[in-house]
């Protein structure tokens, strides 16, 4: 079947296909595409890794990471004001109060959720969609812990920094690799289905930059299955975690004296503002791949749009590593409407290589994500040697055929299941056709700078997951993403609920913090008319935006 | 360096928004009964944010694992009622959609559900007595978008096997489409989940390499460990790093043992 692709396409394919034999002769004697010496990786990333590169990027001009040379879509949102100041909330009588309010319900949020529980606080947990949707549900390959015997948190750790090329926070790492069999332990507990050996051993695999073999799985939707059982654990505790769903939170309100008291939500349906007091406050509003830096396509769902690193800033919070991000090597690039979605590094594991449009291999396919990425865009953007979708997207060939012919008939179909249908549904069949691919975003490695209790700058303020930077330094392995979100979900619901033990006091409300940051960008003339955070992205073609009123405001 | 090319393609990079091809065909669908052109090929998350849609429901993931974009849909001519994810299914002339923001479900109380003394099959009777209410029509089977054969599922959990139902119902992406639907209003997701947990809690063993070493762990062995990684300057660490011994690919569970047991 190919009917997916054009007639051009097909021709393209055709080099593809003249120059696989030699290729797979080459791959069964073992002779591959020869790997990048050190240097040669550093000249590929310093000229092409959207994260070395000067271009797209500029220095912000506001806040505790000012003079930091950040991408452009993400200090557009810095350097903007908040969408609330025009409202002018009314302080004085806030409409719901509670011990710890979670910011976010993907994994982190929920597990923070949990926790606070636990420990017997009030929660309240607010959601800009729906509890569950989130990153979290989209990762599929699985989630680290040393809990065999080969293994421990001491090699957990080593991986961890040195796939970080070691600028991870020590003090994170060290927690995240020694809390990781007890989250396994905990999630077992709650009933989450893991792939397992008969005896109850779970079943582990190698990833990307491992040691030990440590992947625990769910299937293929390892994520999901984990979100799917918190969520439904926190329905079992209803009256002690109020959910309130599409309901983003738009600022941090502060105390006199500057301490985290509480948030502005904005309630999506009736387009009203509640104020909420809360003795501590949770963010655990994840990643930003919607912000689509530098035009690229991106692996995440709808709400990852940084919201939470917007308030944070606003309220004085650093962040750190906020210039370094995940390009997965393999993004979708055509057909059109699968663009973006990630094609696993499986594929390539599995013998598939990439070629250019002449149909020549031109690097070793399994390079470190990064190096890999920045080889693919060497290709297309610097040789003029990528292929270019009929809508005009950049691409290079993954010559998934290659897996039959290595492994037999029916591997593709066996163990890529999900890729398989989703290329087939538009005319595709990937074990007969290579797939066109292109780097695309994947994960922020940076974030709010947190300590090893989850804890911001700010007093009784608290992070989670995605949205905190430093755990994972410049580089994420694969699997502890999943790992992270947990780890440091259960610590700030700990926390939170230890500080709200503790006894705080809390002054007169505020939001004199945005009053004086509007002030900042104007006095420094960096005021553009921005509005942010930005809540949910806008993918109307231009024609629509041309005939629309309200484009700077998306929602309000 | 060459790069015109690379203006180009840096213009045709806008994220998620479509870019029709310059000799699209353009198709007539009816979004909520209106009517609309938009380029085939789009799936109907898509074409609706073509025509000026922003979603603030019935839309997550975009990739087909959330189930946020139930999608009901009727093809002009044709009487039958279609389902499928708006991030999965691609437009076709004279589609009539619908789409499904919110459903009431029903929700047993769960709580205890894994402590319970209860045998999990009567366990989930008991929560969920409207599965034996099941006419076996089928419309959940063939409304699932992930083709799981849902009256399978319920069948399995009726007969008393819970990993059974566990098992057969595990791609469910929750999407609650099959629910919709059911003519014996059975929240079979809901059944899923619940039969999934209890499986996972009582009927598969538990790990227990995981319990001993999250045992070590809250003991304290690895606290020094780790503290000395963290006094070590960047060299010393590269070198650790590097001369550390890797499980080969192959080994059987527990099978292999580094040399170095010093850190384990």
């Amino acid at each position: 079947m190919s009917d997916g692709y054009t007639p051009e396409m097909l021709e393209l394919i055709k080099r593809v296909e003249a120059s696989r034999p030699q290729r797979l002769a080459q791959a069964r004697a073992g002779n591959d595409f020869p790997a990048m010496s050190l240097e040669q990786r550093k000249e590929v990333l310093n000229q092409f890794h959207p994260d070395y590169t000067t271009e797209g990027r500029r220095v912000l001009g506001i806040g505790p990471n000012k003079e930091e040379v950040l991408p452009e879509e993400l200090v557009d949102l810095l350097e903007s004001r908040s969408i609330i100041e025009s409202v002018n909330p009314d302080l004085s009588k806030p409409d719901m109060e509670t011990d710890v309010l979670v910011i976010g319900g993907g994994g982190a949020g929920t597990a923070a959720a949990l926790t606070a529980m636990q420990e017997g606080c009030k929660v309240i947990m607010a959601t800009k969609l729906r509890q569950g949707d989130s990153n979290t549900v989209m990762a599929e390959g699985g989630i680290q812990a040393a809990d065999q015997e080969p293994d421990s948190p001491y090699y957990h750790y080593l991986d961890v920094i040195g796939g970080g090329h070691f600028t991870n926070t020590h003090e994170l790492v060290a927690a995240m690799a020694n809390d990781a069999p007890m989250i396994m332990e905990w999630l077992e507990s709650l009933g989450v289905m893991f792939d397992k050996h008969p005896d109850g051993r779970m079943k582990v695999r190698h990833g990307g930059g491992t040691c030990r073999k440590r992947m625990h799985s769910a299937g293929d939707m390892t994520g999901a299955e984990i979100m799917r059982v918190l969520r439904d654990e926190t329905r079992n505790h209803n009256e002690q975690i109020k959910l309130l769903a599409f309901s983003p939170a738009i600022e941090l309100l502060l105390d006199n004296e500057g301490k985290c008291a509480g948030v502005i939500l904005h309630n999506m349906e009736t387009r009203t503002y509640l104020v909420v007091k809360a003795k501590t406050v949770i963010i655990a509003t994840g990643g930003t791949g919607r912000l689509h830096y530098r035009g690229f396509a991106c692996t995440n769902h709808y709400g990852a749009t940084g919201d939470g690193l917007v308030m944070a800033y606003r309220a004085g919070a650093k962040l750190c590593f906020m210039d370094s991000v995940q390009y997965h090597p393999t993004g979708t690039s055509y057909p059109e409407q699968n663009v973006g979605l990630l094609v696993t590094e499986k594929v390539r594991g599995l013998g598939a290589q990439l070629t250019n449009i002449e149909g020549n291999q031109f690097v070793f396919p399994l390079e470190p994500r990064d190096v890999e990425s920045a080889a693919i865009i060497r290709e297309c953007l610097g040789l003029e040697k990528g292929i270019t979708t009929p809508t005009g997207r950049p691409g290079v060939w993954l010559d998934s055929p290659m897996i039959d012919l290595l492994h037999g008939e029916g591997t593709v179909k066996r163990e890529l299941p999900a890729k398989h249908i989703q290329f087939k549904r538009f005319g595709i069949d990937i074990a007969k056709y290579p797939m066109l691919v292109y780097p695309t975003l994947h994960y922020q490695n940076g974030g709010i700078q947190i300590d090893e209790q989850s804890g911001t700058d700010i007093p009784n303020l608290f992070a989670a997951g995605e949205t905190t930077g430093g755990v994972h330094g410049r580089n994420r392995l694969m699997g502890n993403s999943l790992l992270d979100i947990l780890v440091f979900g259960r610590r700030a619901g700990k926390a939170a609920a230890k500080a709200v033990k503790a006894g705080i006091k809390q002054g007169t409300l505020s939001l004199d913090h945005l009053t004086q940051y509007g002030q900042t960008l104007s006095e420094t003339g960096l005021d553009r008319g921005v509005k942010s955070p930005m809540i949910l992205p806008n993918y109307a073609i231009d024609e629509v935006n041309r005939r629309r009123w309200d484009v700077k405001s998306p929602i309000i | 360096m060459p790069n015109e090319n690379k203006q180009i393609n840096h213009v045709a990079m806008v994220g998620d928004r479509t870019i029709p091809p310059k000799d699209a065909r353009f198709i007539e669908i009816y979004i909520m009964g209106q009517r609309y052109k938009v380029p085939e090929t789009l799936t109907i998350l898509k074409a609706m944010e073509y025509v000026g849609y922003q979603f603030k429901r019935s839309c997550g993931c975009r990739g087909g694992i959330c189930g946020a974009c139930g999608t009901f849909y009727r093809i002009l001519g044709d009487h039958s009622i279609y389902t499928g994810l708006a991030c999965q299914t691609v437009v076709e002339p004279g589609m009539i959609l619908a789409q499904s923001p919110f459903f009431p479900p029903n929700r047993a109380d769960h709580i205890g559900i894994l402590d319970s003394k209860m045998p999990p099959d009567e366990h989930i009777a008991t929560l969920y007595p409207e599965i034996f209410r099941c006419v076996g029509c089928g419309t959940c089977t063939r409304t699932c978008p992930m083709g799981i054969d849902v009256m399978n599922y319920i069948a399995l959990f009726k007969r008393g096997d819970v990993l059974g139902g566990a098992k057969e119902s595990f791609d469910c992406i929750m999407c609650g489409l099959c629910v919709v639907r059911c003519p014996a209003n059975i929240t079979q997701m809901k059944v899923g989940l619940a039969g999934r947990r209890i499986a996972a809690a009582q009927l598969i063993p538990r790990s227990e390499v995981t319990k001993k070493r999250a045992e070590q762990v809250r003991a304290g062995r690895y606290e020094t460990m780790l503290a000395e990684l963290g006094q070590m300057d960047r060299e010393k660490l590269k070198e650790i790093y590097t001369s550390r011994e890797r499980e080969p690919n192959l080994s059987g569970p527990g099978e292999w043992m580094p040399k170095d047991q010093s850190h384990l």
